[in-house]
């Protein structure tokens, strides 16, 4: 069990918290001019990485806010945490 | 028949208070402080069980967790009833019963023993070789099986005893007290941190609590009495929690460990009323210290498993803690200088013993000469080759080895004995370690695995660190915390330690014998029978991986999974396979470290507490009036409600009937109700449902069908215009939670730039639905001041109103069909807003109705319960609701899906109605449609849904789901039951009013 660094909150245990799958997929802004398979490659595709992972977060039984994270997944250690809307760390 | 093997007065026996128990029905007394083992030991019984393959008799063979054989079941027939319970770890109290547990019919007659002479014909992989083929013959297998193998008996009245959950946040966890957790514990707290202190035994002191002898000294004190001090003093400290009785049962991630503290077991039954049984510890710890210790290995010869047979440490620990004689003539194996500390103890305890056989040929040790001062034969260089004595060792046999250790040479010679104490060395106990993703590291010298790098802010210290001896522990331990800990001196600096161990070891993982294997019994894994031959056929079948080694002959996999054995098994596949031990990795092991009861695993989250329950505010009324209730969810909802005698079938036709005829009333309280508002209100809605909303006029209601991504039915509901920029949404009473997370989550992620906000309140608001064709009546007079005309309150509006002084807002909205009216006023006036509407209506004979009828009522009209009539894999064009997804849009969530190769098919499943031959049969819901039923196999075509006899119809209804429906209008098709096949036609969903004349009726 982890414990997340809410941006908003600060530390908390990982049962206040929701994952919510791969970060920094961004929703088209013209669905209808994609082809099936550019639909099927936003709407089904998502990397399972072992090693460095952008997830998105959402803070459900707390201030309810979503965050993004990134995470080493072979030893869940947590390298960052973000807001919406900030750019992923680089290093 | 009995014998007293007690000797001189143990260390944690008190002898004035004697203590009577049951084993197997037969009465035995033991001492306050005994172990079931050690009674049982004291009153000379070893055998307690049988092996769980070959039914082999076995005995105690440890004096801990570790224990793969004295496995009994605790309190037979009773409602405490307890299997699996390990003898060793058992304190013993007034009223104890206990039986073996691994045996059928008893455990000195076996018939499962008949597996120990057909054992040739059970080889490794037996089970999956065999009982593979014929699949029919399993059934005939199982019975046999499950009864001879016997994993114990499972209870079957609830359990009496109350369990609990505990969170501990500490600065510092140690866990073990022995010599090096000691240590730990009041450095760390003398440090200023707050520390936890736990055990899983009922004393503190691990194994040198009870290590009295010139050999080892701390201080010029032995290493018992220095101890002893050292615990007292950590008693006094402030900054230390102590819990002894508490396993830790896992350690994961973040330093987040999970521990059972044993509170009662102890206890003679009546005292243990009122108070918690087991505790689960919750614990969160900035730094973990694990002084989990060592646990001793036995070695791998023919015929190691009979009762008698235990290890050198335990035989030890029996005499020194319990004052217990394992035997009368004691002889010990080694491969260490461990058996001569035992040897020591036992000549103190005056306890006979026989001989001493030693694998090693030249030693050079302290404890060695001063054992041979007493006249011990030592057989150096030797090795025991057999072991004789069916339900009790006897005899054993011995041989010298071969230079290389691979052969016996020369003769041989017996021995006769009736205690064997076997040490191999000591295996660093690393569970919880590896649990925590901590990696090991292979020590060549003495051929163990220790802790290499460690996952989170933790260390391992003592014994469990690879340190094995008490001047290793006293240098290491301070070393390692002042820089664990960041603190510049422990006050253990300085110490004067008298060690005299002889670190020497002669590690032959495999003992050779002057049999050829296959007629050997060498058990590597004493709970699942696994033997050195399986292993080695294992390999020869081709298996490599350590991982399949294990699934295979199923070493490692009891519920000890494998704390003796597994190093061997290890060892036994490097040298057989060629491979370094280091590089074949280990298996895995896994939480709980020792099993937990399931009492302790939930907790309190029993009965009326297993989970959250919602009622509504108008939930007495139901109560009062005879309600039966379902579960929706969380919340308790009226189902319907009974009168005298009244089936539910019967109550359900009345209420529906009296819905159509005049007037019903239904608790809707339950439904989701979304608040939003913000200038982008509209265009939010817009982008989440499939219809149009920019054009909703304000006092304006309208139905919405909300879909996921990828183009599947999520929620539906009424959302109701308040004004301006302020919507009202309803959801379905079980998707609240998860259309709320959806929308913010929208909002949040994907259109941070819209001006909208969300407010879940679903319990803010009770909701009170009146329909039939009275309801305009009894509303009236409810509401005398509105004005209920249908020009200025007409179908899919709302209006704000009183009920005297309370405000509310009216929907006129329907899910019946029928005229009808939602009032929706402040929770806490519910109750009363449903009462005036049953007095209202009394002259109209208003008919509360439950969740079966709405849901009756709703199918004769063919509206849809998302996630009864929908699951994950319907689209609205699958619904035959084509009629509500904008085609003028040119987005909305999960628009660009309908039209995907996969979403176009015509012959997807898509809802349909379905009446049937005989009006009077209905369907059960859930049943298969297909057109053929002389094809084989039969092709499913889909299933039905929705299932009702309407009685405003007078017929059998359904909905169901077809493959290509929508295109089989007026087709037959049937439905095939155990006894018969119903014959169907497909028909319109909409099975009455379909020209909804009803809603202004
Ligand atoms: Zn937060």
């Amino acid at each position: 069990m982890f414990i997340i660094n809410c941006p908003f909150c600060g530390k908390r245990e990982q049962s206040e918290f929701k994952a919510g799958g791969e970060a920094h997929i961004v929703r088209p802004k013209q669905p209808t001019e994609l082809s099936d398979d550019q639909w099927a490659e936003y709407l089904f595709m998502r990397k399972n990485i072992k090693g460095i992972q952008f997830e998105r977060w959402n803070h459900a039984h707390g201030c309810r806010k979503w965050f993004n994270m990134v995470r080493d997944t072979s030893n869940d250690e947590i390298k960052a945490v973000y807001k919406m809307g900030e750019k992923p760390p680089t290093k | 028949m009995t014998k007293n093997l007690r000797v001189k007065s143990g260390k944690v026996i008190d002898e004035t208070y004697r203590i009577s128990f049951k084993f197997n029905g037969n009465t035995y007394y033991g001492f306050k402080g005994d172990t079931l083992s050690s009674a049982l030991l004291a009153n000379d019984v070893h055998l307690v069980g049988r092996s769980f393959k070959y039914h082999r008799p076995r005995g105690i063979m440890t004096a801990g967790s570790e224990e793969p054989n004295a496995i009994v079941q605790l309190h037979d027939k009773s409602s405490r009833t307890e299997p699996n319970v390990r003898a060793t770890e058992v304190e013993i109290y007034e009223g104890l019963e206990a039986s073996s547990q691994n045996c059928w019919p008893s455990v000195k007659f076996d018939i499962g023993g008949i597996n120990n002479f057909l054992s040739p014909l059970i080889p490794a992989g037996f089970y999956y070789k065999t009982f593979m083929w014929p699949a029919s013959f399993w059934e005939k297998y199982e019975y046999f099986i499950r009864k001879s193998a016997g994993l114990g008996k499972s209870p079957t009245e609830p359990d009496p005893d109350v369990y609990e959950h505990k969170y501990i946040h500490c600065d510092v966890l140690v866990i073990g007290s022995g010599i090096s957790g000691i240590m730990a514990a009041k450095i760390a707290a003398k440090n200023g941190f707050k520390t936890l202190l736990v055990d899983e035994k009922p004393n503190l002191g691990g194994s040198t609590i009870y290590q009295n002898s010139d050999y080892f000294k701390i201080n010029n004190q032995n290493s018992n009495s220095w101890l002893e001090k050292e615990i007292n003093e950590i008693k006094k400290l402030e900054n230390l929690e102590i819990k002894t009785r508490t396993s830790v049962a896992a350690y994961h991630g973040y330093n987040f460990l999970l521990a059972r503290e044993n509170l009662t077991d102890h206890l003679p039954i009546e005292q243990r009323k009122g108070k918690t049984r087991h505790r689960l510890l919750k614990i969160r710890a900035n730094k973990v210290i694990s002084a989990t210790g060592s646990i001793e290995r036995p070695m791998i010869f023919d015929n190691n498993d009979r009762p008698g047979i235990l290890l050198s440490s335990a035989v030890k620990r029996y005499a020194d803690l319990f004052g217990v004689a394992c035997g009368e003539k004691c002889i010990l194996f080694t491969n260490n200088d461990s058996a001569y500390e035992t040897a020591i103890s036992l000549i103190q305890k005056g306890i006979n013993i026989e001989a001493i056989v030693d694998n090693r040929e030249k030693v050079d040790s302290k404890l060695l000469y001063e054992v041979e001062k007493s006249n011990i034969k030592i057989f150096k260089g030797y090795t025991v080759t057999d072991t004789f004595g069916y339900k009790r060792i006897n005899k054993i046999s011995i041989k010298q080895l071969s230079k290389d250790g691979q052969k016996v040479v020369g003769s041989k010679i017996s021995l006769t004995c009736d205690c064997l104490g076997v040490s191999g060395g000591w295996t660093p106990a690393v569970h919880l370690f590896t649990q925590s993703g901590g990696k090991l590291k292979f020590r060549e010298d003495d051929q163990v695995f220790i802790p290499n790098t460690y996952p989170s802010d933790q260390i391992s210290i003592g014994s469990c660190n690879g340190d094995f001896t008490l001047d290793e522990i006293l240098i290491n331990t301070p070393k390692s915390l002042k820089e664990f800990l960041n603190i510049k001196s422990t006050n253990y600096e300085n110490l004067e330690v008298v060690s005299s161990i002889n670190k020497s070891k002669r590690n032959i993982w495999l003992l050779p014998s002057d049999k050829v294997l296959g007629k050997t019994k060498s058990f590597v894994d004493y709970q699942n029978d696994a033997t050195a031959k399986d292993i080695k056929l294992a390999l020869r079948e081709g298996f490599r991986s350590i991982e399949h080694v294990k699934r295979y002959t199923t070493t490692g996999m009891g519920t000890d999974q494998g704390k003796l054995g597994n190093m061997h098994a290890l060892g036994i596949i490097s040298e057989t396979a060629g491979a370094k031990m280091g590089e074949l990795g280990t298996t895995t092991f896994r939480p709980p470290y020792t099993p937990l009861t399931f009492g302790t695993i939930v907790g309190r989250n029993v009965g009326e507490y297993f989970d959250v329950i919602r009622k509504t505010p108008i939930h007495n009324w139901h109560e009062k009036n005879k309600a039966e209730f379902e579960n929706v969810g969380q919340w308790k909802r009226a189902w319907y409600y009974p009168t005298e005698n009244e089936s539910m079938h019967q109550a359900v036709q009345r209420e529906s009937k009296a819905a159509r005829e005049s007037a019903g009333i239904l608790d809707a309280s339950t439904l989701g109700k979304i608040d939003i508002q913000g200038t982008d209100a509209s265009e939010f809605l817009n982008r989440v449902y499939t219809n149009a909303w920019s054009k909703l006029a304000v006092g304006k209601c309208r139905y919405g069908l909300m879909l996921n991504e990828d183009g599947m039915v999520y929620d539906d509901g009424v959302t109701t215009r308040l004004g301006e920029n302020h919507y009202i949404m309803t959801t379905t009473t079980g998707g609240a939670a998860n259309v709320m997370g959806k929308l913010e989550d929208y909002l949040q992620t994907e259109w941070p730039e819209l001006d909208v906000y969300l407010t879940s309140v679903t319990d803010h608001f009770a909701t009170v639905s009146v329909c039939g064709p009275n309801s305009k009546k009894i509303l009236k007079k409810v509401i005398p001041d509105l004005d209920f005309s249908d020009e200025n309150f007409p179908h899919m509006s709302f209006k704000n109103a009183k009920i005297g002084k309370i405000n509310c807002r009216i929907m006129r909205i329907s899910f019946t069909g029928e005229h009808s009216y939602e009032i929706n006023i402040q929770a806490n006036y519910g109750k009363s807003a449903w009462e005036k509407c049953m007095e209202a209506g009394k002259d109209y004979n208003i008919t509360p109705y439950g969740t079966e009828t709405m849901h009756l009522l709703r199918a004769e009209k063919g509206f849809i319960i998302v996630g009864q009539d929908t699951d994950a894999t319907m689209t609205p064009i699958d619904l035959q609701m084509d009629w509500i997804v904008s085609k003028k849009k040119y987005d909305f969530i999960g628009k660009r899906s309908l039209y995907r190769s996969d979403t176009i098919k015509e012959d997807r499943k898509q809802l349909v109605g379905l009446l049937t031959e005989d009006p009077n049969e209905v369907l059960e819901e859930g049943a298969q449609i297909v057109a053929d039923v002389n094809k084989s196999p039969i092709e499913m075509l889909g299933h039905i849904t929705s299932s009702y006899y309407s009685p405003n119809l007078k017929k059998s209804i359904a909905l169901g789901v077809v493959r290509g429906g929508k295109n089989m209008m007026g087709q037959k098709l049937i439905i095939p039951m155990e006894k018969k096949n119903i014959n169907v036609t497909v028909a319109d969903p909409v099975f009455l009013d379909k020209e909804n004349k009803r809603l202004n009726a």
